[in-house]
């Protein structure tokens, strides 16, 4: 599963992030293999992915997060951030 | 460091700014998005920028500090993720590291502390005397991250002194504690030891607990959402340029226009009766309407030229910058960046962009030197292009609402709802023929800050000054020269040479082509050479458009020509006048067969 396929609002850990010089901005700013993120959206007509790690907001852009290979959890752990639902899902 | 290596003196005058001592060189590090700036400006009392993107200290700033005695250049080095450079700054941030310092000041996010970590490890295991400053202490208790300083300071075996910058809380205990900087034990490794250090590290000196959610999680939460977040872009960029106009109009009406109707005008009255008839007048202060000098129309350097320039232009870029600066410091240009992605996608060039666009809405100066945060050279063309071309400069603007108001606002709507299409349809254009490549958006998103009140206003300061000292002394040479073409006719034979393009294909007048091929250099000129032609409403718009789409000021043309190289210039140059041409000819033919 790439972080494309995963639900908004759920976790994941990562499993492999792509090669080269993405893959190396990836690893400067944290996004490393094993690490456990959450995603929070996804912008429309193919924007960009922004996530959650350690509390923090990274943006992705949608073709790199094609291939950013991870592995959904299904019962997370108590997150280090609660997020409460604030608005409905309307789309 | 010896004397030799430092050349404040020479920028002082030939004065030794630390008064034969030893000046020191210390170094400002950190990531991006960390506080360094403001820092750096409380630290040396100067003037610096401090943003939330990468790229605006690209090119370094320095100034002077003391500690313990000492006089010291400090260098705020551009932000950086690593020393392994995977972007311009990160390069030039390990040059200057190469380079060597007395003391680095570290400055180390509290709220990232993982993250961080990597870099400031890389700049441990260099072998130089470094205290960290663990910076946004406040934040990290507010979200419930708390950080057991002494055994951070055991773990990486520097001194390391708690600070929040915004308030300059902990400042003076750095300043003190640079004197006990030390050369870590931290040895060189490779990246992978490198995270399991800071994993272990990490697990030692850190907890983190749960927290509620704050007022500013929630803007956060729905800036983010893939629909409210496109809205609230959106409702800020309208709110902002509505807050602008009324702004930069008030200072037009309540400040400027007095002082140029009151202070100004005598000056120039007198001037007129001395110099008389002849060249010089004409040049200095133009021709006079109904025997009086005319701000709007007269055309001089002195008259129209500082007019246009200080008493219309001036004011828009003071209100455009605050609230840019605002937003900039708030937050929001990088989530303004995540909504605009997947448009600007189409025309290669990462969201990113958004931001020297928004710029060239106030000067297309600094919008086209803002390209710089972007990272290929295709990037940067695309962008460059695109703002000289479709991104109306407060000038231009000022001219539109001046020539085309009188018709009514759907003409002035009706020129930024072509200028928008014209953007899209030539940055699609550019995206699919030019060759190169362009990377792919990656970026933190730092949370929403309530902005200092200081750094804002140094950074506004800052911006200003630039427009003054960069773009304002090009444009009145411009229209000086121009000018000085006109009196002795070079302007009337081009503009009569390029008459037929302008009457057969644009169906404007031959008496346009003036103020259009002028237009080029001075935009003040346009506006006061198009309203004597009494055109038609049609007319007004088609010329406006083309004036709009060509270069705003001889500034930004030499900016272009600095930035992209002289043959790349010319290409822009070349993109600029036919899409300019066409969109006219294109108008032109709509209105026929509508009309």
């Amino acid at each position: 599963m790439n972080l494309l396929q995963v639900k908004d609002e759920e976790s994941a850990v990562i499993k492999s992030i792509p090669q080269g010089e993405s893959g190396e901005r990836l690893e400067a700013l944290g996004l490393r293999v094993g690490k456990r993120i959450r995603k929070v959206s996804g912008m429309p007509f193919g924007g960009p992915i922004t996530l959650l790690l350690d509390g923090r907001h990274f943006a992705v852009a949608h073709a790199i997060a094609g291939k950013i290979e991870v592995e959904g959890l299904d019962s997370p752990p108590q997150p280090a951030v609660e997020k409460s639902r604030l608005w409905p899902k309307f789309i | 460091m010896s004397c030799r290596d430092c050349s404040l003196c020479k920028v002082r005058g030939n004065k030794c700014p630390s008064i034969s001592q030893d000046c020191g060189r210390v170094l400002l590090m950190g990531n991006p998005n960390v506080g360094k700036s403001v820092f750096f400006s409380r630290l040396t009392g100067t003037h610096a920028l401090s943003s939330n993107y990468p790229g605006t200290t690209v090119g370094f700033t320095e100034g002077t500090m003391r500690y313990g005695g000492k006089t010291a250049r400090l260098i705020d080095v551009p932000g950086a993720y690593t020393l392994d450079p995977t972007n311009e700054a990160e390069m030039i941030a390990r040059r200057i590291l190469n380079d060597g310092a007395d003391v680095v000041i570290l400055v180390i996010d509290a709220t990232a502390l993982e993250r961080n970590l990597v870099m400031a490890m890389q700049v441990l295991e260099h072998g130089i005397p470094v205290v960290v400053a663990l910076n946004m202490v406040d934040e990290a208790r507010h979200r419930g991250i708390l950080i057991d300083i002494p055994k951070l300071e055991e773990e990486l075996g520097v001194p390391i002194v708690p600070t929040v910058a915004v308030t300059g809380q902990g400042l003076s205990d750095l300043i003190a504690k640079m004197e006990e900087a030390k050369i870590s034990h931290l040895q060189p490794m490779s990246k992978e030891v490198r995270w399991q250090v800071i994993g272990e590290v990490i697990t030692k000196v850190q907890t983190v607990t749960h927290r509620h959610h704050t007022a500013m999680d929630r803007i956060e939460d729905v800036s983010a959402h893939p629909v409210l977040g496109g809205i609230m872009g959106f409702l800020v960029l309208i709110l902002g340029f509505t807050a602008i106009r009324f702004v930069g109009e008030g200072i037009i009406t309540h400040v400027t226009d007095p002082i140029f109707e009151n202070l100004w005008m005598p000056v120039l009255e007198k001037l007129n009766t001395m110099l008389g008839e002849g060249p010089v007048r004409n040049i200095l202060i133009g021709t006079l309407i109904d025997g009086e000098i005319d701000l709007e129309q007269s055309l001089g350097v002195l008259s129209t030229g500082l007019y246009v320039e200080f008493g219309m232009v001036l004011p828009y870029i003071i209100a455009f910058y605050s609230g840019l600066s605002f937003l900039e410091d708030f937050g929001y240009l990088p989530r303004l960046a995540v909504v605009f992605d997947a448009l600007l996608h189409k025309f290669g060039i990462h969201g990113y962009a958004i931001i020297p666009t928004l710029l060239g809405f106030g000067c297309n100066v600094p919008g086209i030197l803002g390209t710089r945060v972007l990272e290929s050279e295709r990037e940067r063309f695309i962008a460059a292009t695109l703002i000289s071309v479709g991104i109306p400069c407060v000038s231009i603007q000022a001219m539109l609402s001046a020539t085309l108001g009188e018709f009514g606002m759907i003409y002035v709507a009706a020129v930024y709802g072509i200028l928008f299409c014209v953007w899209l349809v030539l940055g699609r254009i550019m995206h699919l023929t030019l060759k190169g490549y362009s990377p792919e958006l990656i970026v933190e998103i730092p949370p929403y800050r309530m902005p200092s009140m200081k750094a804002w206003i140094n950074k506004l300061w800052f911006r200003i000054k630039d427009f003054l000292y960069e773009a304002t002394p090009l444009v009145l040479l411009g229209i000086f020269l121009v000018n000085i073409l006109e009196t002795i006719g070079v302007m009337e034979k081009v503009a009569k040479a390029l008459s037929p393009v302008f009457e057969g294909f644009l169906g404007l007048p031959s008496a346009t082509a003036v103020p259009i091929v002028m237009g080029v250099f001075r935009k003040d000129i346009a506006m006061g050479l198009l309203i004597p032609l009494e055109l038609s409403a049609s007319q007004t718009l088609i010329a406006v458009v083309v004036l709009a789409m060509t270069f705003p000021c001889i500034a930004t043309f030499i900016i272009l020509w600095k930035e992209l190289g002289t043959k790349r210039m010319l290409m822009s140059s070349g993109i600029m006048i036919t899409a300019a041409l066409l969109t006219g000819g294109l108008m032109n033919l709509f209105f026929k067969i509508i009309l």
